[in-house]
């Protein structure tokens, strides 16, 4: 990690800080009230699930539609872990933990399994797989009673999800993603998007990198899926169904293909709007798809393409716009 | 060019959204500050409606809303509650549980709302109960079915019976009433309604007679054949099909088609199939909240008043939802302030005739009433019996 880079992650992390302590402020002095706050951890949840989409989508070119199956798997793995740790005497942070751990690693091996045979095929077909595969984690888990309590949903889950939890969670999410993307294997991944013949043909084992990417991706979905279940306190089969799916694959195009950052603020947005458009009632759904469509047109490739929003980005252009200003004063 | 233009757009939307979320906080702050002190004449009480208003159900939603609307003007032409007027504030939730918990932590954070009606589906007052419980939100569900929707929840009430009570009261009526010593149920597994119905009159029926088949299908099949040829071949008095009225109407045609000799019965899934489907349900039986050919005054006037406002016959569900607003106000005029123990107090020693009949609440919450079972009687309802369960 050379100066510069240290420089950069020191910024961002005094920037979260500061959004963080920003915003607790805010819930103290009550500006922000219960309402905003749960958008704003369903904001949180959205930036998970988007930008762990986002590394499979975007950064390794394979168009998946499953991922609802794996914020299934991840939630109710997370929902009966913790289910069984409810009366142990154990803190709710600790609890909360375990389960997105236990989340975690057992949605990462559903990816793993479905990844292996997914992953030999491309574009249309391994859509049209994954999105098979989605359904079947959704339809197993109706029919896992005993477990799940099926279609009647899952209740008695505890409520230990906070503003505060989900917040650093999904720091921590978006840190080990971003320097997943810009090491030795993310570059590996990328080239895989890039031209999959030409990285083999320079020694990337690219099925090793597509499962690996997939089997994060999946395992992410997984820590999303955790913590809106122990936010919302109720599972059932029918909140993962394909249109979730559908829904965060709309935010990852939105904000741009294989830009983190372009997932984060299209998080915001799309979660922001549909609540914001709620004075237009009827029309809300109308204005939303409306949005939609005109950002479509008007910049197929998302928010930020492939670009990622830095501080030390903004400073770049600033030094470089002030030099020019310089140059031409002098000459 | 083109990207300060697409900027402009981004700006805007941001805006929009922005402007969107503080325009109403203000009421907020007011509403909050007044909510522990008794309500003040003329002040508005806010209720809430959460439901489907837009999407694949939204008929469900708007029927509540709009069951909920008639009741609070016909509180408001009679002088509101203590003197202040109701207001019915309803948001959608695409049948989704997320928004049903931002709509509902809306309703209390930026409308102030005192009581709920709602949510209209299980899952998304399921989603909200545990929110609800910790705020002590007086909570009345006119149509959540589901039995845990109640359990441990003294602040939530529902109207309508739960759908175990309603599966073993079909069961009841098949048995006793019909005279039928065998049962065939074929029911949707990935629906909790129908499953929750299926199961309980498996269980009540199994010991009144034999159940022959019990078969489920999938929410998105169509074609019935297979599964209801291998049931003729047991040759059931009665089949059990709770399920809503889209898929029961394709069954019932394809036992047409087949030319099985079985009388169907179904649940409140079931209201307003004379609609699409009157010759095909010909002499069927379901459970309903009410039947609409009751003569009781309170449900013709009840019946007559929407036709006049909104220009259709009401559904179950509307009935339901006109009936919560009336507990629910009722409630909160016995308690004399707008204070949430005493409203709950109030709801829960509710006793009083409705249009979907008698109403008191047992110790969960959940009513203790009598089902309607309706015969389809050339396209009309027509009341067959009522049953109970016990």
């Amino acid at each position: 990690m050379n100066r510069k880079m240290l420089k950069n992650y020191i910024i961002n992390l005094i920037v979260v800080a500061l959004i963080y302590a920003g915003i607790k402020v805010l819930i103290s002095a009550g500006v922000i009230n219960r309402y905003y706050e749960g958008i704003i951890i369903f904001i949180m949840i959205n930036i998970i699930l988007a930008t762990s989409l986002n590394l499979a989508t975007g950064f390794l070119g394979q168009l998946t539609l499953g991922h609802a199956g794996f914020m299934a798997a991840g939630a109710y793995v997370s929902a009966i872990t913790a289910i069984a740790l409810k009366n142990s005497g154990m803190p709710n942070l600790l609890i909360l933990i375990i389960s997105l751990i236990a989340a975690a690693i057992v949605s990462a091996l559903v990816g793993i399994a479905i990844g292996i045979p997914a992953l030999r095929l491309r574009g249309d077909y391994l859509a049209i797989i994954t999105l098979g595969f989605g359904e079947m984690i959704r339809v197993i888990i109706n029919n896992l009673r005993g477990l799940t309590g099926g279609a009647q949903g899952l209740t008695g889950i505890p409520r230990i999800a906070t503003f505060d939890n989900v917040f650093w969670v999904t720091a921590l999410v978006i840190l080990v993603l971003y320097r997943l993307t810009h090491s030795r294997q993310g570059r590996a991944i990328v080239s895989i998007r890039e031209d999959e013949i030409a990285a083999e043909a320079v020694g990337v084992k690219t099925t090793y990198f597509k499962v690996l990417g997939f089997a994060i991706a999946a395992g992410f979905a997984g820590v999303g899926g955790g913590l809106y279940a122990h936010y919302l306190a109720f599972l059932d089969p029918k909140i993962f169904g394909f249109m979730r799916s559908v829904e965060i694959l709309v935010i990852v195009v939105l904000g741009g293909m294989g830009s983190l950052t372009g997932s984060i603020f299209a998080a915001i947005i799309l979660t922001i709007l549909p609540e914001a458009l709620r004075s237009f009632s009827d029309y809300r759904m109308l204005l939303y798809s409306f949005a939609l469509v005109l950002m479509m047109i008007f910049r197929p490739i998302g928010m930020f393409g492939t670009k990622e929003f830095s501080w030390q980005g903004i400073y770049d252009r600033y030094k470089m716009l002030r030099d020019a200003v310089k140059r031409r004063e002098k000459a | 060019m083109k990207k300060i233009s697409i900027i402009m757009a981004m700006l805007l939307l941001v805006m929009a959204a922005l402007a969107g979320c503080s325009g109403s906080s203000d009421t907020a702050a007011t509403t909050a500050a007044g909510e522990t002190t008794a309500a003040a004449a003329g002040e508005t009480i806010k209720l809430g409606v959460i439901g489907p208003l837009t999407g694949e159900y939204s008929m469900y939603g708007t029927s509540v809303e709009e069951g909920a609307k008639l009741a609070a003007e016909e509180i408001n032409a009679a002088g509101g509650i203590n003197g202040s007027m109701v207001e019915i504030v309803a948001y959608d939730s695409k049948g989704d549980k997320t928004e049903a918990v931002n709509a509902y932590n809306r309703l209390r954070d930026q409308d102030g709302i005192v009581g709920l009606i709602g949510g209209t589906f299980s899952g998304e007052t399921l989603s909200i109960k545990e929110i609800a419980v910790g705020d002590n939100m007086p909570v009345l569900t006119p149509t959540a079915t589901n039995g845990e929707v109640t359990l441990n929840a003294p602040n939530v009430f529902r109207a309508c019976y739960t759908d175990p009570y309603q599966g073993s009261t079909a069961a009841v009526f098949a048995a006793e009433n019909l005279g039928a010593t065998k049962a065939a149920v074929l029911y949707n597994i990935e629906d909790p309604y129908s499953e929750g119905l299926a199961e309980a009159f498996n269980e009540k029926f199994s010991a009144l007679g034999t159940v022959t088949n019990f078969e489920g299908y999938t929410a998105n099949d169509s074609d019935f054949k297979a599964v209801l040829t291998k049931i003729a071949e047991s040759d059931p008095d009665v089949i059990f099909l709770p399920d809503y009225v889209a898929k029961v109407g394709i069954i019932l045609s394809q036992i047409q088609e087949l030319g099985l000799d079985v009388v169907a019965i179904g649940g409140d899934g079931w209201d307003g199939i004379e609609v699409d489907y009157a010759d095909v349900a010909e002499g069927d039986y379901f459970a309903n909240h009410y039947a609409n050919t009751d003569e009781a005054p309170i449900v013709q006037n009840f019946i007559s008043a929407y036709e006049a406002k909104w220009g259709k016959t009401p559904s179950a569900l509307a009935a339901l939802a006109y009936d919560s607003t009336y507990i629910m106000a009722q409630a909160i005029e016995k308690a004399g302030s707008t204070d949430a123990d005493a409203i709950v107090a109030q709801l829960a020693a509710t006793d009083g005739d409705y249009v979907t009949g008698h109403i008191t609440f047992d110790e969960n919450g959940d009513p203790v009433k009598s089902i309607s079972m309706i015969q389809v009687v050339g396209g009309k309802h027509v009341l067959a019996a009522k049953v109970s369960a016990e």
